[in-house]
């Protein structure tokens, strides 16, 4: 059964390394011994928060390279994007590689985006190898979508806390027993009303909530056919609401869910309300734990759907509602 | 999903975890409060030194100010307000608050465009108010 959201690869792009960087607040976290950079300062050596962004994809990159065994020169494409105005850390980190780059944006799913945008890359051998790295920095997005951050407010229990980092994967052919991406299903922008930009995980949960259904219909599949399903960055509230949903149709999600927004902070100690956010949420999740279990073959079968939330500062002073998007891309090994 | 708009609002609603309000203002009333009383005291001490009432309430505004700045520049005052709330935000301290941290943030885009000509984002909308409302009474003074 095929439906025409879902795009099936016959060649086998293999996801051939990952590669990621994480800030103090992301190394204090359960998660951290996953990571391969943990740093302590947000600025990373550079003048600006929006420099250090930058420098991640390149931190990112390297290690991701260096897994997979090949040099930056063979590599066809670098997709990415991050969360700031015009992609700027995303665009800026390539400027001197020679590399091309595609700028993407699909605010938080916007690795998952890129992973499945690679595959077919790959898939249909227009380049041989693809790099995808994304970012997003707690200080940059509190500046862009925020406050100051010495600013004294209050955040509500349903706000999220944008990660700190960058995620990298390259994607290639291989006959090298790697992590396959199998299919990928592109969602729809789905508006459920919400707009109260503190409460992303419900503005997203619908996108989730349809990605999911079609993608479980296209494969014919149901969720204990998978050893792991990773939502992004839904959080604690995102979570709660994406499991209801599907149970009301019957589709239940089992031990085999999470989400990585609430698994990348321990959320009650570090007073994480409801959980993690950012581009380098799932990103960072994935290339490190996820990666991990799929190399130690703790998880053979994983459904990694990244969930984007869509507003912008400007959209929620018009009191515009908050779109979300959800891309699934399924991960064997 | 078989909701409208308006039940999805509904749904999520009771879904959220709600603020823990009682405890917000008990901790707003506690360090708002102790605000205050650090006027009070300031007060009496000033006038203590001979300056009278009018000065002496000047001079507390500004030793608040001043405070509030330097808490904000050394990244504590947030952490503060984090759990005071409003405690933190009415009092003038807040005020100074909201403009240092705006300083702070854009000094990376310059000292004109990005320091000075953003300092008043959030502050602006108070002076705004603040200065209309002073003129509608004036106003209104005038004719009585």
């Amino acid at each position: 059964m095929k439906g025409k959201e879902t795009v099936f690869f016959k060649n086998a792009p293999k996801i051939l390394g990952t590669g990621c960087i994480v800030g103090k607040n992301e190394s204090d976290g359960p998660l951290a011994e996953y990571f391969d950079e943990r740093i302590t300062d947000g600025r990373y050596g550079e003048k600006t928060w929006e420099q250090a962004e930058s420098k991640f994809h390149n931190t990112a990159l390297e290690f991701a390279l260096k897994k997979a065994g090949i040099t930056a020169n063979e590599l066809g494409c670098i997709l990415g994007g991050d969360l700031l105005n015009q992609c700027v850390a995303a665009s800026f980190a390539w400027r001197d590689s020679g590399i091309p780059f595609i700028g993407l944006y699909g605010a938080c799913s916007t690795f998952v985006e890129g992973l499945a945008l690679a595959g077919q890359f790959v898939d249909a051998s227009s380049f041989p190898t693809a790099a995808v790295s994304v970012s997003s920095h707690f200080c940059t997005a509190e500046r862009q979508y925020r406050n100051p951050l010495a600013y004294g407010g209050q955040r509500p229990p349903t706000a999220q806390r944008t990660v700190t980092g960058a995620g990298c994967a390259i994607v290639g052919k291989s006959d090298k027993d790697a992590p396959e991406i199998k299919c990928a299903t592109f969602g729809c922008v789905t508006d459920s009303g919400i707009s109260d930009a503190n409460n992303m995980g419900a503005a997203m949960a619908p996108a989730a909530y349809e990605t999911l259904s079609t993608h479980f219909k296209n494969t014919n599949t149901v969720p204990s056919d998978y050893d792991l399903i990773a939502t992004g960055d839904l959080g604690e509230v995102g979570r709660k609401i994406l499991i209801d949903l599907l149970s009301r149709d019957g589709i239940s999600l089992g031990d085999e869910y999470i989400d990585c927004g609430c698994e990348m902070f321990d959320i009650k100690r570090q007073d994480m309300h409801s959980g993690a956010s950012g581009c380098a949420c799932a990103a960072t999740v994935f290339s490190g734990y996820i990666m991990h279990g799929l190399l130690k073959k703790r998880w053979k079968k994983v459904l990694l759907a990244g969930t984007g939330s869509l507003q912008s500062p400007l959209t929620v002073q018009q009191k515009e509602t908050i779109p979300g998007v959800c891309h699934a891309v399924v991960i064997e090994v | 999903m078989n909701m409208s708009k308006k039940e999805y609002a509904e749904y999520v609603k009771n879904l959220e975890p709600a603020s823990p309000h009682l405890k917000n203002f008990i901790k707003a009333f506690l360090i708002g409060g102790a605000i205050c009383i650090l006027g009070q005291i300031l007060l009496n001490m000033y006038m203590s030194f001979g300056l009278d009432r009018d000065n002496a309430s000047a001079a507390v505004s500004i030793t608040l100010i001043g405070l509030s700045a330097l808490l904000t520049g050394f990244g504590i005052y947030d952490k503060i307000a984090k759990h005071a709330g409003a405690g933190t935000l009415v009092p003038i301290t807040g005020f100074a608050n909201s403009i240092v941290s705006e300083a702070l943030e854009f000094k990376s885009e310059g000292y004109i465009l990005g320091m000075c000509a953003n300092m008043f984002k959030l502050a602006g909308p108070v002076l705004v108010m603040g200065i209309s409302a002073s003129i509608f009474y004036g106003i209104i003074l005038l004719f009585l």
